[in-house]
């Protein structure tokens, strides 16, 4: 961590420390924080909140949200769940792979954008579905996702 | 002065709301006309979103699948008049989708604006809160008890029951937790509630939070659902603000606060005793039934767990009574239930109804039958775990009974249409696949059992000849089995309905049509 990560690190702890149950929302905000959970801020969580490192470290790799590695600038999340699925996000999915050479998990070669599948965002009567850095697109088409990448890689910024 | 509604539902700015109201203020602004912009929720008549209303001496004029490019002739539109326009579909309330539902919960869904306490005040908001203050404890709990409300969760356990198990328990502390984690694909009705009527939800939890004497509440929240997090945060603080939270909620000295959490990307943690580790801080395992909750639940306490739907429910069987609940229903599946139409369907959205419908109703007089226009293949009712449903079942009422004598579920009214492009095989797999992704992993069956599941399916869907299909299919049957009896929770218990129910009515996905045919 640097130091301004520490720093980051010790505000939240001590704003946490007392509340119940606040292993999950301090999670959270290192996250939001940071970007990632770093290993080396295990310690002190456990430290802090009376648990074991191991406890701590098993809660974070239950969790499919919390990450120990810095994030690729961009997230796309494609719904993959039934809904998605019967309108044609496989079809998505195989686009970003031909498009994009980047499949569930995986992040492009120039390590800009990752993708994760997501199982239901809500928005299941406009099928398909994603979610672009947070930002939520329903009714995506082939066309639309194409478009969304684009901007992506333009402005870096999506 | 003209009056336009626009929804700031996320799925309806998803389409391009956001972007259509700034459109509206920027031309206006440039027209120097006088407009005022009101962001309301959403209707929930998705395939309109976003969905344009304006006040006319009628009532409010609808405009459909409104684009920002498309602006400025409907300002060139006489508007206010109810003129002519491509988009036109006339009067909102008029609409054959909306006039012939029953909206009790959803009642301000796309007329109110979602954060404004005096527009909730005004359409009736706090009625319930104000008549329960009146009232004893048991007073309360006998109203719920009467009005015959199940749970909207899943489960449709009786919640009047629940309720006076924690009432009567003996605790300092006890704790009403609301579980919004809505994890079911083909749902969306809870994110619907709390983005759009989020006071509607702390009545509720205050109610119920006086009627079993708990002072603390906790709405759970998965993380995909961020807006709607947003939205709850400050509902709450400003019902906080105005006294309907905090020390003294109903004028008898009784304290009442609710807290946000959010989850972290887990379906398991829909399940009432997972979450309950979740909101302690911990790995979102099962729990094991009994203790139940209701008597030994968050941090040890009474605890009384309910979906957003069934809390959202109480202010309205407080304000307008139990009898009056009750006449909305069949057997004994009470009140009204908030399906939702998804997938591809024409048009998709949600429909609030008594139950009883039939599937057929739902799917073609409101769904249109599907976005493609090819025929309907199956229906996949109540999530991941639900069955798939084929058209020759669609006249079966939408009530708990009569579905669990076909072999399906409710569940939380999800409805996912699909057209005859979808290959039921790859659905099957795919839910072995999502039971094996989100397993807790605390027992056997659904841990291994579903990561087998998809290797069988796989070797069933590739198999060189009937002979082998066959072996694999006892093989599969076998495991279903194992799963649905051995499993601790629905998740590995349920995951063969989808399976299972594919198999038997789309033979032909599986290649075994002729085995079918010859049992
Ligand atoms: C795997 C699994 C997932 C569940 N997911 C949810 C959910 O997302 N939302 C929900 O309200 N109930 C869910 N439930 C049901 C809850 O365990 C519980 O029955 C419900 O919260 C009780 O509230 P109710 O009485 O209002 O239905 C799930 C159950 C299981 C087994
Ligand atoms: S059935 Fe699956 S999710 Fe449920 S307790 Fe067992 S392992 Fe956990
Ligand atoms: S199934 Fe994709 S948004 Fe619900």
């Amino acid at each position: 961590m640097t130091t301004q990560e520490q720093e980051i690190l010790s505000q939240l702890l001590q704003q946490y420390r007392d509340l119940p149950g606040a292993l999950l929302p301090l999670l959270h905000a290192i996250q939001d924080a940071i970007g990632h959970v770093p290993d080396d801020a295990v310690p002190a969580i456990a430290r802090t909140l009376n648990q074991s490192q191991a406890e701590v470290r098993g809660v974070i790799s239950f969790y499919h949200d919390f990450r120990t590695t810095p994030p690729a600038a961009h997230s796309l999340r494609l719904c993959r769940a039934e809904a998605c699925q019967s309108m044609g996000s496989e079809a998505l999915a195989a686009q970003l792979r031909a498009q994009l050479g980047v499949d569930d998990h995986g992040h492009t070669a120039d390590g800009q954008l990752e993708l994760r599948p997501v199982y239901c965002l809500g928005a299941c009567a406009c099928a398909p579905a994603l979610q672009l850095d947070g930002q939520l697109h329903a009714r995506v088409t082939p066309e639309k996702l194409s478009a969304l990448l684009a901007s992506c890689s333009k402005e870096g910024q999506c | 002065m003209l009056t336009l509604y626009i929804p700031m539902d996320s799925v309806a700015c998803a389409v391009g709301a956001d972007a259509v109201a700034a459109e509206f203020a920027a031309e206006a602004a440039r027209r120097k006309l006088d407009i005022n912009i009101i962001r309301t929720s959403s209707r929930g008549l998705f395939w309109l979103e976003p969905l344009l209303e304006v006040d006319t001496p009628q009532g409010r004029a609808g405009y459909r699948e409104v684009s920002p490019e498309q602006v400025a002739s409907l300002l060139d539109a006489d508007l206010a008049a109810n003129g002519e326009h491509l988009l036109s579909v006339g009067l909102v309330e008029e609409l054959p989708y909306l006039k012939s539902q029953q909206r009790l919960l959803f009642a301000r869904a796309g007329i109110t604006s979602p954060l404004s306490l005096e527009h909730y005040l005004a359409h009736g908001g706090y009625q319930g809160l104000q008549h329960a203050a009146r009232l004893s404890h048991d007073e309360i709990v006998a109203e719920v008890l009467e009005s015959g409300l199940r749970g909207r969760g899943g489960a449709a356990f009786p919640a009047g029951i629940k309720w006076r198990t924690v009432r009567q328990a003996q605790a300092e502390q006890k704790y009403v937790v609301c579980n919004a984690d809505e994890g079911d694909s083909g749902s969306f009705a809870d994110r619907m509630l709390m983005e759009g009527d989020p006071f509607l939800l702390i009545e509720g939890m205050t109610i119920a939070g006086l009627a079993v004497g708990a002072s603390r509440g906790y709405i759970y929240v998965r993380s995909e659902y961020a807006p709607a997090i947003a939205v709850l945060r400050q509902a709450i603080d400003i019902a906080r603000a105005h006294g309907y939270l905090g020390e003294d909620v109903a004028h008898g000295g009784h304290e009442f606060d609710i807290e946000v959490r959010e989850g972290a990307g887990a379906y398991i943690c829909g399940e009432e005793t997972s979450l309950l580790e979740s909101v302690e801080g911990c790995r979102g395992t099962v729990r094991a039934k009994p203790p139940l909750p209701a008597l030994h639940g968050l941090f040890g306490q009474p605890t009384l767990v309910h979906n957003v739907l069934s809390l959202a429910s109480v202010p309205l069987i407080l304000s307008r009574g139990a009898a009056w609940y009750r006449n909305f229903g069949m057997g004994r599946s009470l009140g009204t239930m908030a399906f939702q139409l998804a997938g591809n369907v024409r048009r998709g959205g949600l429909v609030e109804r008594a139950f009883g419908l039939t599937l057929r109703e739902l799917v073609f007089d409101y769904g249109g039958g599907t976005a493609s226009g090819k025929p309907v293949k199956a229906v996949q009712l109540g999530g991941p775990l639900g069955a798939w449903i084929p058209p020759s079942q669609f006249d079966t009422p939408l009530d708990y009974e009569a579905l669990a004598a076909i072999g399906a579920m409710l569940g939380h009214g999800g409805a996912v249409l699909c057209d005859d492009s979808l290959h039921l095989g790859q659905m099957a797999r795919f839910a072995m696949q999502f039971c094996a992704e989100e397993s807790c992993g605390k027992c056997t069956p659904c841990r291994i059992g579903s990561t087998r599941g998809v290797e069988v399916i796989e070797r069933l869907l590739a198999a060189p000849d009937a002979a082998e299909r066959q072996r694999q299919r006892a093989l599969l049957d076998d495991l279903c089995d194992t799963m649905q009896y051995g499993s601790l929770c629905a998740l590995g218990g349920m995951t063969p309905f989808p399976v299972q129910s594919a198999m038997r009515h789309f033979p032909a996905d599986f290649g075994l049509e002729s085995q079918e045919k010859a049992r």
